[in-house]
């Protein structure tokens, strides 16, 4: 939990300050044990006492679609979390993975970080 | 048990205008040539509408500019915007105010220019923060990731995905209105140029323009009108998400509410509706609602689809104007779901009329997979 250094500020601005430093943190309500993403004032339960915890990383892929564009495709899939909550991201270093693939978190630096995902090597 | 609005309005005029493509109108003034043919209809003038139901891709407070622009002076209006669902919506809110005597005369309408405007889909849907990262195309990338998944978990088939661009393409076959007409076959479809995988080009639905309006009454008085009118009979809307990050189940969408509550107010059974208008902006589209909608079990849609089930001819009459795939879609095609209902239940549709249309489901779809809106017409018959 890291929350109080960063209490002045919204959900979403500190999950993107998080990932400016390079880490990939989510909320976790303290009393109902749920993971929230994307960041909220209030769990779906109706908790807010949401605290900030690391994400473990893993996931497995739900859904993929492949952009198809002149410029360079790319895809887009939508990554169901080791911990619950589903996001939307991009598989980094495949054009596309099959549904129930493996794949992992890391941060993707730059002027507007984000998390990015690897197929998992087996 | 059926609920009391069941049979309380009738929609008593109907019009279209700039269907396929417009050049040189703006949205506005298709809207309001739509309104114009609306009114001739229903042998009504301009000063008899007293409420306004409104809602475009290029108006943000839709029934305000729809106000001024035909000089009205509503007692009731409402600019819902629940995308391409609204009018679905709109003909709830509509008789529940007439029927309430809020208003006496409603008008529901809609109109774009998106196709001689610039040939894209026009939407003021703003981005999802935490989507942009990643560079959706919205609405295709959403409804890709649907359709990813039920091939997935169902083995559902590009094969079918075309067969209900083929089917929707042989309804436009036989309706003169309708923008894309000509052969079409399966394979045509999945040699379209692949835009987000799995969907081609061909399980797109198309960019045209086009505007339309209805006029509805209290039922007392629909019988004094020159047209036959076509009677509400029920509507319910279910939404559990907005951005396709947050939808439970790409496999089941709200319709699977909508579609219980909707027939459970209108007193219907499945066995009963002649015509099914499914929103289908995308194949998948088809395929969702008519599981969701309770026409065949979950997962077996594609299935369902196969040997022609919702063609001309076939077991269930599926979008018999051709639908969003082949006969217009304007941005928000909810008002055409509606104007294909009227058309069957007055006995107006010419070549594809069918035998039998007493009972239309019409079923709006708004944003990504998000709003969903069931909604029931019919004839004086089934009152």
């Amino acid at each position: 939990m890291d929350d109080t250094a960063k209490a002045t500020a919204g959900p979403q601005a500190i999950y993107e300050r998080f990932l400016a430093e390079g880490r990939f943190m989510i909320q976790r309500s303290r009393e109902t044990g749920e993971y929230v993403f994307y960041p909220k004032v209030m769990a779906p339960s109706g908790a807010v006492d949401l605290g900030w915890v690391e994400a473990s990383g893993g996931g497995t892929v739900y859904a993929i679609t492949v952009n198809r564009k002149r410029e360079g495709s790319y895809n887009v899939a939508l990554i169901d979390l080791d911990e619950g909550p589903r996001m939307m991201a991009t598989v980094v270093g495949a054009l596309t993975l099959p549904i129930g693939s493996r794949v992992r978190a890391r941060i993707e630096a730059g002027a507007n970080p984000r998390v990015v995902f690897d197929p998992e090597e087996k | 048990m059926s609920h009391s609005i069941r049979g309380k309005t009738a929609i008593v005029g109907m019009g279209v205008a700039g269907v396929g493509e417009a050049p040189g109108y703006s949205a506005i003034e298709l809207l309001g040539l739509s309104v114009h043919a609306a009114l001739a209809d229903a042998g009504l003038k301009l000063g008899d509408i007293d409420a306004v139901f409104a809602a475009t891709s290029s108006h943000a407070f839709a029934s305000m500019s729809v106000t001024e622009y035909l000089g009205l002076k509503p007692k009731y209006f409402d600019s819902t915007n629940v995308g391409g669902s609204s009018f679905e919506m709109h003909l709830l809110q509509a008789s529940l105010a007439l029927e309430a005597g809020l208003c006496d005369v409603a008008l529901i309408c809609y109109g774009s220019n998106q196709r001689t405007a610039g040939g894209r889909l026009v939407s003021m849907s703003e981005p999802q923060w935490h989507e942009t990262p990643y560079a959706p195309r919205h609405p295709i990338t959403a409804y890709a990731l649907a359709t990813s998944r039920h091939m997935h978990q169902f083995g559902t088939t590009r094969d079918m995905l075309a067969d209900v661009a083929v089917s929707a393409r042989q309804w436009a076959n036989l309706n003169p209105d309708a923008f894309a007409r000509g052969p079409l076959t399966r394979d045509d479809v999945l040699s379209k140029r692949m835009v987000s995988d799995p969907l081609t080009a061909g399980d797109c639905c198309l960019v045209t323009d086009g505007a339309a309006a209805c006029i509805l009454v209290r039922a007392d008085r629909a019988r004094d009108f020159p047209q036959k009118p076509v009677y509400f009979l029920g509507a319910a809307g279910a939404n559990w998400h907005r951005s396709i990050q947050a939808m439970p189940d790409l496999t089941v969408t709200a319709a699977s509410e909508s579609g219980p509550r909707a027939f459970e107010m209108a007193g219907l059974t499945r066995g009963e509706v002649d015509l099914v208008m499914l929103y289908d902006a995308f194949t998948i589209n088809t395929i969702l609602f008519l599981e969701d909608l309770g026409f065949c079990p979950k997962g077996e849609g594609g299935r369902f689809v196969q040997d022609g089930r919702i063609a001309p001819g076939g077991e269930l009459a599926v979008n018999t104007n051709g639908g969003g795939l082949s006969c217009v879609h304007p941005g928000m095609y909810g008002m055409f779901l509606i104007a294909e209902g009227v058309a069957q239940i007055r006995g107006e549709a010419g070549e594809r009329q069918l035998k039998t249309a007493d009972v239309a489901l019409l079923h709006g779809n708004g944003g990504t997979l998000s709003s969903q809106v069931t909604a029931f017409l019919g004839s004086e018959a089934v009152l």
